[in-house]
């Protein structure tokens, strides 16, 4: 991109190109160049930038809205809608980040993934770089459903602003590593479609994004803890409410601390929940391509 | 340690790849010279793109061992991998990406040491006609250009062996001819060895030495003269008004074997010009027409394997082409 001479240099001059050993450098490269595609597809994709706009706002403003006729008072005079938000920015992240992963069964499809896999670097950092891209992508896909807070009374505060992405981009590279785990074994495109539906719809409804975790079943407490998204989403909905006037028991009963066998995990244990989660699919999903060649 | 520069190219023994009972390569060996063009020939589904895909480090043959560059296939595929150009016979572009977004992308993981990047593309851009175009999207090229792009692609990272397979498959006859053009050109520029497959006949004459393979073994290799020369015969082509008639006649009278191919009877005889009008006197069937060729590597495939190439097509190639389709997705 930054060659601009007229004439192509003699071919003697640089035929004696030798590939170098792979080591440390070279992948970090590879990672890099692979997350750089990512990008540059993204930016190429308006129509995926809107649609993924679509779903959330219908959440927010429509579900939000109809639902709150239902909920008057037992917000305490929060409106449903500032109370989903955050629970909103999660399914914008989740959806897009799962949606990345799926590019990769769209890559076999087309061959490219063929040119990824025969290059002497290792499938890791393909991986690496495929993840990163992904929690990228998301992060910023929930940036412009971040741009709507005014709309729901979420001031535009820094502090909250950068916890909100970096939570963000934490939560989607685990869902990106999640979604390579299955386009790893998943070959053909329309299974992986109906695959990621049925695995989003669970996840999504388990993980406190669209009601309070207080009061729950315990069966159904169980299935939220196991839940690696429930570990983003309460992160996520305890920023905003750090920046929002709410009273002190209406926060306690739509906001409740998580806790483990009466233990309050505190956020930054929570968000290494959700890190680890994402590192451990990540490897899955590298032993995974190791293995298929 | 580096491979010496006498060694060959490419080195394979006794190379055998089964997938449950089907035996795609039966045992195969051959070397490879340094700068050399190498052709295998055969129909689709004869273990050439078997062959191919073990050389390059894609699967793991069965049994017998291969080296490329000087490096194992097996034990050594990062080597192997930093040394070979691949162009697929799938095409392999991010179609999204212009040409230069993919030649960058191909630079980077294949670790080409960033000062060079820039020069290198231009210079392998040039050679396949591409640099004008280099800022436009790969979806807006067509077929030929596309080859092209792979090909300039492959070279990027300066490979000793480049791997064509099938690299004029699906291309309009005239493509096809510039696309040869480009890899002759390559030769001359570039210090480097050609491993090809292709199941085009006349393609075959391109290549300094052929390997005529059928069901997975190679029935015959030498350079494309030679195995021309080594039928010595003309191939005589008729048509009759009784074909299976035609057939025992020429058993009968002349000791020659002939097939129908194309409603022809077609049979290969020494000196075919002194033969005809003998053929015409004697023969008993009326003959409507009649033609003569030079030996051609159609006719050393059909010397060799007793059939010709679009004949094994038509039935066992479709059922191993369909095994194979199913196993190159992954």
């Amino acid at each position: 991109m930054t060659t601009t001479a007229a004439s192509p240099p003699s071919p003697t001059a640089i035929a004696g190109i030798r590939v170098p050993d792979s080591g440390r450098a070279h992948d970090i490269r590879a990672i890099k160049v692979v997350w750089k595609r990512e990008m540059i597809r993204f930016s190429q994709d308006r129509i995926r930038i809107i649609t993924a706009l679509v779903q959330p706002v219908l959440f927010m403003f429509v579900l939000g809205t109809g639902l709150s006729s239902l909920t008057r008072g037992a917000t305490g005079g929060l409106s449903l809608r500032t109370f989903m938000f955050p629970g909103v920015l999660a399914l914008a992240v989740l959806f897009t980040a799962m949606f990345s992963a799926v590019s990769i069964v769209w890559d076999r499809e087309f061959g490219f993934l063929r040119e990824m896999l025969v290059a002497p670097v290792r499938r890791g950092a393909i991986m690496i770089g495929k993840c990163c891209g992904g929690a990228t992508v998301a992060a910023i896909q929930g940036c412009i459903v971040l741009a709507l807070a005014p709309l729901v009374d979420v001031p535009y505060n820094p502090t909250m602003l950068l916890t909100l992405f970096g939570e963000m981009l934490i939560l989607g590279f685990a869902v990106t590593a999640m979604g390579l785990v299955l386009a790893a074994r998943v070959k053909q495109l329309q299974s992986m479609m109906g695959l990621m539906q049925m695995i989003l719809m669970p996840l999504m409804f388990l993980s406190g994004s669209l009601y309070p975790l207080s009061g729950l079943p315990e069966w159904m407490n169980v299935l939220v803890h196991i839940n690696p998204i429930t570990y983003a989403v309460h992160p996520l909905r305890q920023a905003v409410f750090e920046h929002i006037t709410v009273s002190p028991r209406a926060a306690a009963h739509l906001n409740p601390p998580l806790t483990l066998f009466g233990w309050e995990i505190p956020i930054l244990v929570q968000l290494a929940i959700v890190v680890l989660a994402g590192v451990l699919l990540l490897w899955g999903a590298i032993a995974e391509f190791d293995r298929a060649d | 340690m580096p491979p010496t520069v006498t060694e060959p190219a490419v080195t394979v023994r006794g190379l055998e790849k089964h997938y449950g009972d089907l035996v795609a390569v039966a045992g195969v060996d051959f070397d490879v010279a340094p700068g050399e063009t190498f052709g295998f020939l055969g129909p689709n589904g004869a273990g050439k793109s078997t062959t191919i895909s073990i050389l390059c480090t894609l699967i793991e043959p069965t049994a017998g061992t291969a080296k490329v560059a000087g490096y194992d296939v097996v034990t050594q595929r990062g080597d192997v991998r930093r040394n070979i150009g691949l162009v697929f016979q799938d095409p392999t572009l991010d179609l999204y990406l212009t040409g230069e977004q993919n030649l960058r992308f191909h630079a980077e993981l294949y670790g080409v040491p960033k000062h060079l990047v820039g020069d290198r593309m231009h210079q392998v851009l040039d050679m396949v006609g591409l640099w004008e175009r280099r800022r436009h999207r790969v979806d807006t090229y067509s077929g030929g250009m596309r080859r092209r792009l792979e090909i300039a692609r492959g070279l990027l990272h300066s490979p000793r062996v480049l791997f064509l397979d099938e690299p004029t498959v699906g291309l309009d006859p005239q493509t096809r001819n510039s696309i040869w053009r480009y890899i002759h050109e390559l030769r001359e520029r570039e210090d480097i060895t050609i491993f090809l497959t292709t199941h085009y006949m006349d393609e075959a004459e391109h290549c300094h030495r052929i390997a005529i393979m059928n069901e997975g073994r190679i029935v015959v290799l030498g350079t494309p003269e030679a195995l021309k020369a080594s039928i010595g015969k003309d191939r005589v082509q008729i048509h009759t008004s009784d074909n299976d008639g035609a057939i025992v006649e020429l058993k009968q009278r002349y000791e020659l074997d002939a097939a129908v191919h194309d409603g022809a009877v077609m049979f290969s005889v020494a000196g075919a010009e002194q033969f005809v009008p003998r053929l015409f006197a004697e023969f008993a069937i009326p003959i409507q027409q009649v033609s003569l060729a030079r030996p051609s590597l159609d006719d050393v495939f059909l010397n060799y394997t007793g059939t010709t190439i679009s004949d094994v097509e038509a039935s066992a190639g479709e059922r191993l082409r369909s095994a194979f389709a199913a196993r190159r997705r992954a």
